[in-house]
């Protein structure tokens, strides 16, 4: 069984998304490791590395994912486990931006998958299931 | 009705307690310093006599049993793969298990920490890493080290369960001396203390003890059955918490300042809020810290590595006492005794500077984020908030002319808000000793035990009221 890192990032409360994310998912058929709101990119690295899992999904919901994620592929680089993909959704940055310019940078930032606010998470488990070969 | 004859023997002491069931208390104490070095028995003998002309009389007792923590105590490594996940776990077992963590490994070793085992002459190998399902690599790559480097330590493999088969094969390949026991962190931040902690004790039992010499003596006694510091820590959890017949006295803390180390207890609920985030690893009822680098004697040149140059120089200034000279002076004659009254405030001062440091490594931290919804806060660690009761034990403070003005300092203070020390807590003194002797008739005749604390732990009051908190 594949595991995943789920959790909020930041100084992020939003508690909702999150466990809808963790029922699909484990639904799904995955190994959830949540490790719930207010939570740094080392609590996610860390988590990944002992789990040994082979994605890590980032909630972002009040506007400041740009700041949070910012570093944290390279903190993965750090870590060991470099080659992990990196999820992000929710409301990840504040105002009525371009979304493809968004996207440009999360991707710059080292993430592979960047959903626009209001994606179902059934989206991304279609994504999951592609990235993880299954 | 029974009679106990309970022992500890210390690292420098070996103090009889003996009990009876009749009176409902303790009859006399005794002791006489720890003669490990030759004979473990030669002391106890000596206490023995010391403790018969006290009762009046060659008491035949019915059980006699003792714990230990002579020799170095039990000195054990603690290795996993994150630091602030299996590493802290397998830590916090060992830490609640009597043990001293002399090391802490984490993610893959080298050749240099694997020797350094062996130099440091741990006892046991806790080895963890991996939640359960999670990492194997770095744990059979840590245990192919330890079996490369030809270790003779014990190793308790405490680490991912999916890889066990794995780590047998491993112990039968190499010869080492392994056992397996269940996972010290099955999920992310899941604490699982038992299996791992009562695997050490075995070992202790089976092995440590008699590597040290202490075995022999259970030709004269019944059975040495635990490290010290966990009967201190199974009596104040009895405690704390009472049995099914009396009410314990609740939450509690402990603090227990010795001549090398500082080890600090606590007996409560990780929070007692329900608007608080909780962060980090689980945090267990019943917790022990050891400081290493906080003592009296041996350690009262690490107190000065932990204060501020600011903190040495009010202090020095405060009491007319350069603190640096005095403080050095301790650690290099670690048998001076305080003769003068400046002598008895320079070792109050170090005892509270120990409680100080002590409980503010130990008690939790209180955080306040600022979100778009409004203010969050964000607590890691215990909140030790609520706690009723602080008890000090161990030579300083019992000896100490004025116990309550060390132990008063564990109180929260106003300037740190965000320590999650006592607020308010009452103060008790064991002023007999007691602690590790009831910790092991706890195992015996709890109600017995628990009627004795209650009984002979003595309630601090101040004799003056203070506004302050100074």
């Amino acid at each position: 069984m594949k595991s995943i890192v789920i959790g909020v990032i930041g100084a992020d409360v939003h508690a909702v998304g999150n466990k809808i994310i963790e029922y699909t998912l484990t639904n799904a058929g995955y190994n959830v490791v949540n490790i719930g709101v207010l939570s740094s990119q080392e609590d996610f690295i860390n988590a990944a590395i002992e789990t040994n899992a082979s994605l890590i999904m980032v909630s972002s919901l009040y506007g400041h994912g740009e700041i949070d994620c910012r570093g944290m592929r390279d903190k993965c680089v750090e870590a060991g486990i470099s080659d992990i993909p990196l999820y992000v959704g929710g409301n990840i940055v504040v105002g009525k931006q371009d979304f493809n310019e968004v996207k440009k940078r999360f991707e710059a930032m080292g993430f592979n998958r960047v959903y626009p606010p209001g994606t179902t998470i059934d989206t991304a488990l279609a994504d999951i299931k592609a990235d993880l070969g299954e | 009705m029974p009679r106990y004859l309970l022992i500890d023997f210390g690292s420098t002491y070996t103090k009889l307690t003996a009990v009876g069931t009749d009176q409902g208390d303790i009859l006399a104490t005794a002791s006489h310093p720890t003669t490990v070095a030759s004979d473990i028995s030669i002391g106890y003998l000596a206490a023995l006599e010391r403790l018969y002309e006290r009762l009046g009389e060659r008491v035949v007792f019915d059980e006699t049993i003792a714990c230990s923590s002579a020799a170095g105590g039990l000195k054990m490594a603690a290795i996993g793969l994150v630091e602030e996940l299996t590493v802290e776990a397998a830590r916090r077992v060992c830490l609640g298990a009597g043990a001293k963590v002399d090391l802490v490994f984490s993610h893959h070793m080298t050749k240099r920490e694997v020797a350094s085992l062996e130099q440091n002459k741990i006892d046991i190998v806790l080895l963890a890493g991996g939640a359960d399902g999670g990492n194997t690599e770095n744990v059979l790559y840590n245990l192919r080290m330890l079996g490369e480097a030809n270790i003779r330590i014990p190793i308790i493999y405490a680490g991912n369960k999916s890889c066990q088969d794995d780590v047998q094969d491993l112990f039968d390949r190499y010869q080492l001396d392994g056992r397996i026991t269940d996972n010290v962190m099955p999920k992310i931040n899941q604490l699982h203390i038992g299996p791992a902690r009562e695997a050490i004790r075995k070992l202790f039992l089976e092995k440590i003890i008699e590597a040290k010499g202490i075995k022999k003596i259970e030709s004269q006694i019944d059975k040495v059955i635990l490290p010290t510091p966990e009967a201190v820590l199974k009596a104040a959890e009895l405690l704390s918490l009472g049995t099914l017949d009396e009410k314990g006295l609740g939450e509690l803390a402990m603090v227990d300042i010795g001549g090398a180390t500082t080890d600090f207890y606590s007996m409560s609920h990780p929070t007692r809020r329900g608007d608080v985030v909780l962060h980090g690893l689980e945090e267990p009822y019943a917790k022990r810290t050891v400081e290493g680098d906080l003592g009296m004697r041996w350690s009262a040149t690490g107190v000065l590595k932990a204060m501020t140059s600011d903190e040495i120089r009010v202090f020095s200034d405060r009491m007319g006492v350069d603190l640096k000279e005095a403080f050095q002076h301790r650690h290099d004659h670690v048998d001076f005794l305080p003769q003068s009254e400046a002598d008895h405030l320079v070792d109050a001062l170090l005892a509270r500077i120990c409680l100080e440091k002590a409980i503010n490594r130990h008690a939790g931290k209180m955080e306040e984020v600022y979100t778009p919804l409004g203010n969050v806060l964000n607590q890691t660690g215990k909140d030790l908030s609520h706690i009723e009761w602080v008890i000090g034990t161990g030579g300083p403070v019992i000896k100490s002319k004025d116990p309550l003005s060390i132990l008063k300092h564990a109180a929260k203070r106003a300037e740190l808000p965000f320590e999650l020390r006592p607020e308010a807590p009452n103060y008790l003194l064991d002023k007999d000793y007691i602690m590790a002797a009831m910790g092991l008739l706890s195992q015996k005749d709890p109600l017995l035990a628990l009627r004795i604390m209650k009984k002979r732990l003595i309630r601090l009051e101040p004799d003056e009221v203070h506004y302050g908190r100074t």
